[in-house]
């Protein structure tokens, strides 16, 4: 079964139709990654499937739950973790409490026993600060531990984004662009991350525009131009598709 | 090994509370730390919802208002026992609070200003306009105070209270701040939608620290009714709302020492200019603008920044 | 019951004119800058206390409108300058305190000129009540109008006509824009300012007469301005003036058939409803946040 099926969706912003009648699904395990020109609607659809823009039709389900319009905290709560094209990072926080946040749905919400800073609060913070430390240096910015977010290159901010959302342990995590920025070497560290990712379990969609990354790393791509599905299959079937290659080149 | 040295500079601040009064002359100046007191604990829970949540409230003062009246009424027109019109006071803040704080929260920037400030002000009028049961524009009369037995007269009772209380209120908040909830509140700041799909329910998260620092503001105007004996609608008033505000942006946002430096430094300066008789709103004007400009993030935060570089 | 609803509307319409005057002094402001003048009050009491005292000291009423005018948009041009700019890209709750400091700052400066006191202006041409099918209009009242609707046709003409005026429409649309098509942009924040800081003196002198006027007088004003452009849609200039006039007719019709006390209270009732239910007000644009 798929892990997250999105059927015939439309996103329609005022006079403009960003997505139009899309349907494709994503199953477990596997790296799947969105690509497209520039205004393909890519985001928007990650913003359709983590709740932050409503579908205008159509209906998305996560793990069999029918998720259409739900808002994004109860998509987290199902196991839904992403990053940002424009990198949402608190930057009046410290890199590890950035990290932490990622973590809020496993720990206590309680206010009285917060104000009072009981036992189970504390020992639990401690227990995520380790975890979160942890994650820091799976994801290959150890050296920060003890910094602050806003002293941090745009690199590695990344790559801490990254981190927040591996830290909800989720089923499925979307990245928006996380190459986005980079330079080459940086790219592939990504790409390997990426990997290592997927490596431990976790369902991978990606947006991007680097097609070296794409390419390398998907089980599954989906191309899509002016909000429509124009093709979809793996990184052969997509890089021979001749209205792929129209799209992204230009008619011959 | 990973959290900051709390207790120290509690335990410095409980210090300097404990020996302060070997230094004050009279019950003059034991009024001015009490006022003192009495503003650091409202502004401390007011710097978590401006300063670490993010949001902004113009009409604080009401919430004041309603908790100093509420003591004032209940115990002065019916006969209340001051603690339990104390905590009914705090209930009825809580409940308005919440209601108004889901639809008013959806807002941003100005808007919720404006909302924030819109509710003040109608808080002020009601006061103002009911006198029947406030007394109108001169006030009324408000009784003592009896914890446990013991009457609270005397400055210097008071100051023991309003003292122990002002550790308790910085206690509580910087637990909440060091806690997932506080953490939320704080990336719910730095980024609505980052906190949002980690899973934070941002608009519950929203209405809890505005009714958390509602309650703050009544709880401390039922006990300022009694320790002055006599209020007027002015306590909600608009500028009363600005006053506190002020203390949060000078003293520190985002700082829970810093909103207790904010409330020293602004519950003095009316002293210090007290010889600039006529000047107070020019005095008042100028600092609010000139610290907002040089110094946007507050004086404690930015004298931290500076000394750890 | 007729005179009584007219007498009500002539209120409302008043008192409306008013507000719509303050409402297009915070969109104008609000459409270079994004910022919202909470200081846009004190123009308004700037305009009727300064008139009066120049009126006190001998100079004729002629003359003290346009001294007082030409006082107020220096303030303008000043708060920009000094309070404004230097915040540069702050907060809006930076931006919201700052401004509101200005507000304080410029009533203690009035009330260290002026005083405390109550002061009143001379009716421009007299003040024997006309009367309308039982209902009193001060002559007063048919200048407020008047002046409000010139201003509003002048301030039409200057958006849709002049160059300048098309400018500023630009700098409210898309500021980077307008500067890549040679827009100063920070001539037109700089115009803004002083554009309401006219509006507001304008504003208060006209509507003096009838009220009192006092170096408090702004705050009040200057909150329901904001109110009614709200209400309007903040940054349109037709939503300003239709939001004055409601919010003038609602807290007249208000005061008079429902409760007196709470006349003041109507404005703020208003705004909280709006917010809650329209927050883009009657003629506002939709903006959606790009992620």
């Amino acid at each position: 079964m798929a892990l997250l099926d999105v059927r015939e969706v439309d996103m329609v912003f005022g006079g403009v139709h960003a997505v139009q009648n899309l349907s494709f699904s994503v199953q477990q395990g596997a790296i799947h990654s969105v690509i497209g020109p520039n205004g393909a609607g890519k985001t928007t659809l990650f913003n359709m499937i983590t709740g932050i823009y409503i579908p205008t039709r159509g209906a998305i389900e996560l793990d069999g739950d029918d998720v259409t319009g739900k808002p994004p905290f109860e998509l987290a709560k199902r196991g839904m973790s992403r990053t940002f094209q424009n990198l949402q990072i608190c930057m009046n926080m410290t890199a590890i409490e950035n990290v932490m946040v990622g973590s809020h749905l496993r720990l206590s919400q309680r206010l009285i026993p917060s104000l009072l800073r009981m036992r189970s609060i504390t020992r639990a913070d401690n227990a995520c600060r380790e975890e979160s430390a942890q994650l820091m240096e799976f994801v290959g910015v150890g050296k920060y531990v003890r910094s602050h977010a806003s002293q941090m290159p745009y690199g590695a901010l990344k790559r801490l984004e990254i981190a927040r959302a591996l830290a909800a342990k989720p089923k499925i995590l979307l990245l928006d662009e996380p190459a986005a920025g980079l330079n080459q070497t940086e790219t592939r560290e990504i790409d390997e991350l990426i990997q290592k990712i997927a490596a431990a379990g976790v369902t991978v969609v990606l947006v991007e525009h680097d097609m070296k990354l794409v390419m390398n790393i998907s089980d599954h791509i989906l191309v899509l131009d002016y909000g429509k599905k124009l093709a979809e299959g793996t990184a052969a079937e997509v890089r021979s598709n001749p209205d792929v290659i129209v799209a992204y080149l230009g008619g011959a | 090994m990973w959290s900051q040295p709390r207790t120290g500079p509690l335990l410095l601040t409980a210090a300097i509370i404990a020996i302060l009064p070997l230094f004050l002359p009279n019950t003059f100046y034991y009024d001015i730390a009490i006022r003192i007191y009495m503003n650091a604990i409202v502004v401390v829970g007011l710097n978590l919802l401006i300063g670490y949540a993010g949001q902004i409230s113009l009409g604080h003062a009401g919430f004041l208002g309603i908790g100093a009246y509420a003591s004032a009424i209940l115990t002065v027109r019916y006969g209340w026992p001051p603690v339990v019109a104390l905590l009914a006071g705090a209930a009825v803040v809580a409940v308005l609070a919440f209601f108004i704080a889901r639809p008013i929260l959806r807002l941003k920037g100005h808007y919720l200003a404006m909302a924030t400030l819109g509710l003040g002000i109608i808080i002020y009028i009601v006061l103002t306009t009911e006198s029947r049961w406030t007394g109108g524009p001169d006030g009324m009369a408000v009784g003592t105070l009896s914890l446990f037995g013991m009457e609270l007269s005397g400055e210097r009772k008071w100051y023991w209270l309003f003292g122990a209380l002002v550790i308790v209120a910085i206690w509580l908040a910087l637990n909440l701040i060091d806690s997932p909830i506080g953490r939320a509140l704080q990336a719910l700041h730095g980024s609505e939608v980052a906190a949002q799909v980690a899973g934070v329910d941002t608009s519950r998260y929203k209405v809890m620290i505005f009714v958390v620092s509602a309650v703050f503001a009544s709880l401390t105007g039922s006990l300022m009714a009694h320790y002055v004996g006599f209020i007027t609608p002015q306590l909600a008033s608009f500028f009363h709302s600005i006053e506190l505000v002020t203390m949060v942006v000078v003293g520190g946002m985002a700082s829970t020492y810093g909103a207790v430096v904010g409330a020293v430094i602004l519950t003095m300066l009316p002293q210090l200019l007290s010889r600039f008789e006529g000047y107070e709103l020019v005095a008042f004007g100028s600092i609010l603008m000139l610290t907002m400009i040089f110094v946007p993030k507050g004086l404690v935060p930015t004298l931290a920044a500076r000394f750890r570089r | 019951m007729l005179s009584q609803f007219l007498q009500f509307l002539f209120s409302g319409i008043t008192n409306g004119s008013i507000y719509a005057l303050a409402a297009l002094g915070f969109s104008i402001i609000y459409n270079a800058s994004g910022v919202i003048n909470f200081a846009q009050g004190e123009f308004i009491m700037l305009g009727g206390i300064g008139t009066v005292f120049l009126v006190q000291a001998g100079v004729p009423l002629w003359a003290a409108i346009p001294i007082a005018v030409f006082i107020a948009m220096l303030v303008g041009l000043a708060l920009e300058k000094f309070a404004v700019e230097p915040a540069g890209n702050a907060e809006v709750v930076s931006l919201i305190i700052i401004t509101i400091g200005a507000s304080i700052f410029i009533q203690g400066v009035a009330q260290v000129i002026f005083g405390k006191g109550q002061h009143a202006l001379q009716p421009f041409s007299g003040d024997t009540p006309i009367n309308i099918l039982g209902a009193t209009l001060l002559p007063q009242s048919l200048w407020v109008i008047g002046v409000a609707a010139l201003i509003v046709a002048a301030l039409w003409w200057f958006f849709s006509r002049t160059l300048t005026g098309k400018a500023m429409l630009a700098t409210a649309a898309n500021p980077l824009a307008a500067r890549l098509v040679g827009v100063n942009t920070k001539f037109i924040l700089t115009l803004s300012f002083g554009l309401a800081a006219v509006l507001g003196s304008v504003a208060g002198i006209i509507v003096a007469p009838i009220t009192l006027t006092s170096y408090d007088v702004g705050i009040m004003l200057g909150l329901k301005g904001f109110v009614a452009a709200t209400l309007g849609g903040l940054g349109n200039g037709m939503g300003a003036v239709v939001g004055g006039l409601v919010l003038g007719m609602t807290e007249a019709m208000a005061a008079g058939y429902l409760s007196s006390e709470y006349k003041d209270a109507v404005p703020f009732v208003l705004i909280i409803l709006i917010l809650f239910f329209m927050p883009r007000g009657l003629f506002g644009a939709r903006v959606t946040e790009r992620v």
